[in-house]
Formats: C-alpha cells, sequence, structure tokens
C-alpha cells in the first residue's frame, strides 16, 4: 500500500517537474524529432525511438536463446550441469551495468568496428539496415549488450515458471507416445502465458537500462534506420544531460522524459507480473 | 486364460533402492486385474514398468515383460506407450487444450491433423468412455474446466484415441467422489471387452468389484495372485488374508 503511495507521489512529482515543458510543448513533445538544448527545442521522439528500437531488438535476438537456455535447464539438462549453469546464468544478472559497458567499449566496439560491421555492409550494404561508416559504438553495439544483459533475467524466469507446470502434464504427454521434445512442447504450450511475463519483464528492464547503453550507443538524438548510426536512449539523455540542464526548460524536459519512461516501464512490469503470477496461480488451483 | 503380458523375474530398482523383487506374473487378455497392496509396496512401479514410465522418474529394471511373445523393455519406449496406455492418480488433461483436443491429443502427435479423421475418433472415444452426453455441446472449452470426474473420464477417452491394447490405471478414481468412482467402474466394466486393464488401487471393495484377478504386493514381493473371487474368500497366505480382511496396510 505504502509501495503505491510512493509510485503515486513519485509520478506525481515529475509530472509537477515537468510541468514548464509539458506547457510549452504539449503533445508535440512525443512528436517532434528536433532536440536542441542550444536554442531550446524539445522533440522526445529521436530518443523514444532509439529506446524503443534498441529494446525490441535485443528482445527479438535474445528470445530464442533465453527460452533455449530456459528449456535446457528445467527440462533437458541432468542435475549436475543444470546447478552449475543455473549459478552461472543467475551471476550474469547480477553483474553490475556499468562493468557490461566497460566490456562494450573494449571488447564489443573494436569487434564490430573491425570485423562485424565492415562484413554486414559488404555483404549486404543494399540494405538500409546496414549503411554509414562503421565506427562500432552504435545502435548495433547497444542492441547486443542488451541483448545479452536481458538474457539472464528472462531465462531464469522462463525457467521458473516451466518447473512451475506440474510433473503430471509431461507424464500425460509421454504416456500417449510422445517424444521428449513433443512433451516438452506442450508444456511450453501451459507456460506461454508465464514466458510471456518474463518477456515482458526482460523488456522493462532493456527499456530502463542506463549505464551500459550510454556508453556504447554513441548518444546523438537521431533517426536514422541503419544500426551503424549511433543512436540515444531516454534514458541515457536523462543520465547524460541533468548536469547540464542550466534552464528551467531544459531540466523540466528531461523531467518529463522520466515521466513518459516511468509511465512505459509500470504499464509493462505490472503486465508482466500480472501474467507470472496468474500462471502461477492457476496451477495452485488445478 | 490367454496371456497378454508375461511378466518374468521383475526386479526394479530407484537408485541403488529395490522397489520390486523377483516379481513372475501372468497378465491375462480382455480381463481386469487389480494390483492391490499397502502404500510403498511397489504396485504403481510395477505398473509404471509396463509402458516403461518408471524411466520418466529415473527407475531402472532387470527381468523380462513380453507383451504378446515381444519384449518390451526393449526397443523405443515411445512406439510401445502407444500400445499401453496410461490413466493416472489425478486426472491431468491438458488445460491449453479443448476437450476435443485433449481427445485428439495423442493422434496429434502422431501427425494425424485431418478433423474428417479425427472428428469421429474423438466421438467414438468420448461414447466410449461415457462422457460423451456431458460434452458433446461444449467441445471446444478447455479439458480443465470440467468437474473432476469428467476430466478423469476425459483422460481415459484421450488414453483410448491412441487405440492401446493394454490400459493401466493408477488409482483411477482415488481422487474422486463416490458418484465419479462408480461411473469410472461401470466404464472399466465394459472397456475389458476390448481392452487388457490393469488397476492398481488401494480400495479393496473396488478390487472385488471391478476385477477378474488381484495380485496382492507387499514390500516389493508378490505374495499372491489369483482370480479375485480366491484372493478375497479364499487366499492361500496369510499375509493377503489379513491384508483383504483390513487387519493391516
Amino acid at each position: 500500500m505504502s509501495v503505491f503511495l510512493l509510485v503515486l507521489l513519485m509520478g506525481y512529482e515529475m509530472y509537477l517537474g515537468s510541468k514548464p515543458s509539458i506547457e510549452k510543448f504539449g503533445w508535440g513533445f512525443l512528436t517532434s524529432s528536433t532536440w536542441d538544448p542550444v536554442q531550446e527545442i524539445f522533440g522526445a521522439l529521436p530518443v523514444i525511438y532509439g529506446t524503443v528500437v534498441s529494446s525490441l531488438l535485443a528482445l527479438i535476438i535474445t528470445l530464442p536463446l533465453s527460452i533455449g537456455v530456459a528449456i535446457f535447464l528445467a527440462e533437458t539438462a541432468p542435475p549436475w550441469l543444470e546447478k552449475p549453469l543455473s549459478f552461472l546464468v543467475e551471476l550474469l544478472a547480477g553483474i553490475p551495468s556499468v562493468v557490461y559497458g566497460l566490456w562494450g567499449i573494449f571488447v564489443l566496439v573494436p569487434f564490430l568496428r573491425d570485423t562485424v560491421e565492415p562484413y554486414l555492409s559488404d555483404k549486404f550494404g543494399n540494405l538500409p539496415f546496414f549503411t554509414g561508416a562503421p565506427y562500432g559504438f552504435g545502435l548495433l553495439a547497444a542492441v547486443l549488450i542488451l541483448s545479452i544483459m536481458v538474457l539472464p533475467i528472462i531465462a531464469s524466469i522462463s525457467r521458473d515458471v516451466l518447473r512451475s507446470v506440474p510433473q503430471s502434464q509431461r507424464e500425460a504427454a509421454l504416456a500417449l507416445g510422445a517424444t521428449k521434445w513433443q512433451a516438452t512442447k506442450i508444456v511450453l504450450k501451459d507456460a506461454m502465458p508465464g514466458i510471456f511475463g518474463a518477456t515482458m519483464l526482460g523488456l522493462g528492464r532493456a527499456i530502463g537500462e542506463t549505464m551500459a547503453v550510454t556508453m556504447v550507443i554513441g548518444n546523438r538524438a537521431l533517426i536514422s534506420p541503419s544500426l551503424f548510426d549511433p543512436s540515444y536512449t531516454m534514458a541515457s539523455v536523462i543520465a547524460n544531460e541533468f548536469t547540464e540542464a542550466t534552464s528551467q526548460l531544459y531540466l523540466s524536459s528531461l523531467i518529463e522524459l522520466a515521466l513518459v519512461l516511468f509511465v512505459i516501464t509500470i504499464i509493462i512490469n505490472g503486465l508482466a507480473r500480472l501474467l507470472v503470477w496468474s500462471m502461477e496461480r492457476r496451477w495452485k488451483a488445478s | 486364460m490367454e496371456v497378454k503380458i508375461s511378466v518374468k523375474n521383475l526386479e526394479a530398482y530407484y537408485g541403488k533402492n529395490k522397489v520390486l523383487k523377483n516379481v513372475s506374473l501372468d497378465i491375462p487378455k480382455n480381463k481386469v486385474l487389480a494390483v492391490i497392496g499397502p502404500s510403498g509396496c511397489g504396485k504403481s512401479t510395477f505398473l509404471r514398468c509396463l509402458n516403461r514410465m518408471h524411466e520418466v522418474v529415473g527407475g531402472t529394471i532387470t527381468g523380462s515383460i513380453m507383451l504378446d511373445g515381444e519384449d518390451l523393455t526393449k526397443g523405443d519406449p515411445v512406439l510401445l506407450r502407444k500400445r499401453l496406455g496410461m490413466v493416472f492418480q489425478k486426472p491431468n488433461p491438458f488445460p491449453t487444450m479443448s476437450i476435443f483436443n485433449n481427445v485428439a491429443a495423442g493422434l496429434k502427435l502422431n501427425g494425424v491433423r485431418s478433423k474428417k479423421i479425427l472428428t469421429p475418433v474423438v466421438e467414438k472415444c468420448l461414447k466410449q468412455a461415457a462422457l460423451w452426453d456431458e460434452v458433446k455441446d461444449n467441445l471446444d472449452d478447455s479439458g480443465a474446466n470440467i468437474s473432476g470426474g469428467q476430466q478423469q473420464r476425459l483422460c481415459i477417452a484421450r488414453t483410448l484415441a491412441v487405440d492401446p491394447e493394454v490400459i493401466l490405471m493408477d488409482e483411477p478414481a482415488s481422487a474422486l467422489d463416490p458418484i465419479s468412482t462408480t461411473k469410472i467402474e461401470d466404464l472399466i466394466f465394459e472397456l475389458k471387452k476390448n481392452y487388457t486393464i490393469v488397476i492398481v488401487t488401494h480400495n479393496m471393495q473396488q478390487a472385488a468389484r471391478v476385477s477378474d484377478y488381484t495380485a496382492f504386493f507387499y514390500l516389493g514381493e508378490l505374495i499372491e495372485f489369483d482370480t479375485t473371487t480366491k484372493i478375497f474368500t479364499s487366499p492361500a497366505k496369510k499375509q493377503t488374508e489379513d491384508y483383504v480382511r483390513g487387519r493391516f496396510g
């Protein structure tokens, strides 16, 4: 209850803080694509775009991997392998994001710049996604680092969800003459709402991730289809520019960005928790 | 009597723990065999060995189990389980599937997709399981949204749809109310015309009502196997008599 109040209070506080910017730009704040602190014109579209695209692409990359890991851990791994592997996955979730960021700068970015991006622009350069100079820093680096960071979250929650499906479901399938894989598919179908919830939690994490992303994404408010180009996310704009925000309007625009981010993550997390919870409840009831 | 399954010197282990000791027994064709005994006597394990579901929970066996002269302990368990269907203690329909798809699940696993083939099979099996009249108007509802007794009959229909030769039942009525239990028992009586049935139960009256033969297990050993009439009126062993008279267990 008090937590709920706290959330409400935070939202209200941010609303107050962003009032000047809301009054000045209205809904145009969300649709304008100019972010120019010098002339005090603030439009959030490029950073919203950067946030949404980097998070969704990361999710697309990480989802099959995460679910694969979850299935392996919950269904097929022998106990002696499952324990240390589960531990490793959870360890991955515990690494501070600044460490991911450093790894991004010193390992991932040079690798992208020297190997991956030249290869992609050579082979698929006629596609708009792989045009421009291969700097290394840019959307692609952010997407990859996010997909690594989100994997342990989705994998470990999905593993727990799969485990919560009663053994009797697997036995029912096997006794009908299902192969191990067919039985797993039936279990997976049972677990779908929970896995979807886990995915949403991962998405929430990706959208809110600040440090690691800002270290590799290039930090320019730009809408470009190319994955090589630099981009910017809501979280990283706030972190980077808060100290430089000297004018009232600049500050309040940043606070409005925080409000938008806040609302989006609350909706996503709430939805996710609801799904995971309803799934667990259904099994307890039956 | 015609023998359907012949078990010889069966021993079952969970890890180093021996749960079945040198069990030999002939299961008669198109009859109902009741397996009785106190908890932990190995009766469920015995049932699971027959369709190799013991492997799922990490068990191993030695000895031989012959189905119509064919060794069941060898070969692919996936193929074998289509010949020996299993009904579990707790009804376990697939909640994400409709009633129709629950019954059709086994066939779908085999790649049968055509509604033309599935529809008559589903209807036939639901009728055989005495469930058709109760669900025929809501075949698209979830298999989990019917009563426990109906769920168990749905599970029986699902098992029948694969067209097994033998049906193994692990205390199929122990989680059900008396009326549902009666329905299941009537059903077993009907089914034995076409199937060989092995039913594990710790309800003595049920064993006496539904079965033709009874096997009494105690501490992993087969103590006595005979016609149900014999077991319940004049058993050869003292232990059997004590158990069926309700003096222990």
